[in-house]
């Protein structure tokens, strides 16, 4: 099994996402400027976070334009994973393969801080190693990360359990003062419907080794790897 | 000629960044202001060459596929020969 991580001018957490790969999963993967097309032999590409285009004109919405995005298109097209973290969860919002916006935290601050999510649901590839209702502690870095959609968006997105994750405090309930951004219904990350395409503000690729806080981001990539393996 | 493209926020949209400039200027006096939503404003060139409906037609693309995002925004173009 085969990993990519694309690379923007102003990506910054792409080594990160490279080192869990290769360290924690032990499985090649290779880092793909945004200006290759080719994303042949891969078996799971993921948008790195970071301040792509320097967050210039939208968060994420300047790196939709990057060749690599056509080519991640048709790749998700074809079922194969797609992993957006942060920056990577903005850019996907805005390339139409995740619906909604991730907006201006409602405090207005950037927020750089580990926080608790609970995993909603457990029915997909990114997730089917975790039990529903578990907590994962994972840090949070990002000013943009108020997810908002439409009523229609958000009555689909809930009917097919495709919230995958929500901030919640130790005990795993949604209180307000665990929402640290505002999104709606306290939103963390969500599947496209085909369940291939998975976005979220945390980074599960900070949170794989107990020396920076927290080993609980290792369950998103055992997940992922576990798939990649079935399907072999 | 020069089209102008207005982005605002969704009238459904919070507006946080709006709601500090609102506290901001309250703090230095102002009074019945009832509400303040920021926007993005871009002032494009164009080649004289078009009609002033194809710099519209062109801008209103621009906007709505580029400059705006559809989900959180509005926009408006006005056309100034």
């Amino acid at each position: 099994m085969k990993f990519g991580v694309i690379v923007f001018p102003g990506s910054n957490c792409d080594h990160d996402a490279y080192h869990v790969i290769s360290k924690h999963v032990g499985q090649p993967v290779d880092f793909i400027w945004h200006r290759d097309t080719d994303l042949g032999g891969y078996d799971a590409v993921i948008i790195p976070g970071g301040f792509s285009y320097g967050d210039y004109l939208r968060v994420g919405a300047l790196a939709r334009f990057s060749p690599v995005m056509n080519s991640v298109k048709e790749f998700a097209a074809r079922g194969n994973l797609v992993l957006g973290i942060c920056n990577g969860f903005q850019i996907l919002c805005e390339a139409g393969l995740l619906p909604g916006a991730l907006m201006r935290n409602r405090g207005l601050h950037f927020i750089c801080e580990h926080v608790n999510v609970r995993v909603e649901s457990a029915d997909g590839p990114f997730t089917h190693e975790l039990k529903p209702g578990s907590i994962l502690r994972m840090p949070i870095a990002h000013a943009d990360g108020n997810y908002v959609c439409d009523d229609a968006t958000f009555d689909e997105l809930r009917r097919d359990d495709r919230i995958i994750f929500r901030y919640c405090d130790p005990n795993g309930e949604l209180t307000d003062g665990a929402n640290p951004n505002g999104s709606r219904d306290h939103i963390a990350g969500i599947c496209n419907r085909e369940r291939n395409v998975m976005g979220l503000m945390p980074h599960p690729e900070r949170a794989c080794e107990d020396l920076l806080g927290s080993s609980d981001g290792r369950d998103v990539f055992r997940s992922l790897a576990g798939t990649l393996a079935a399907a072999a | 000629m020069k089209a102008k493209v207005f982005v605002t926020l969704k009238a459904s949209v919070l507006d946080p960044q709006g709601k500090a400039i609102k506290h901001s200027i309250e703090l230095l006096g102002f009074e019945g202001i009832s509400d303040i939503r920021q926007g993005k404003y871009f002032e494009i060139a164009i080649d004289g060459a078009l009609s002033e409906q194809q710099a519209r037609d062109e801008a209103v693309r621009m906007a709505r596929d580029v400059l705006s995002n559809p989900i959180i925004e509005d926009f408006r173009v006005e056309i100034e020969s």
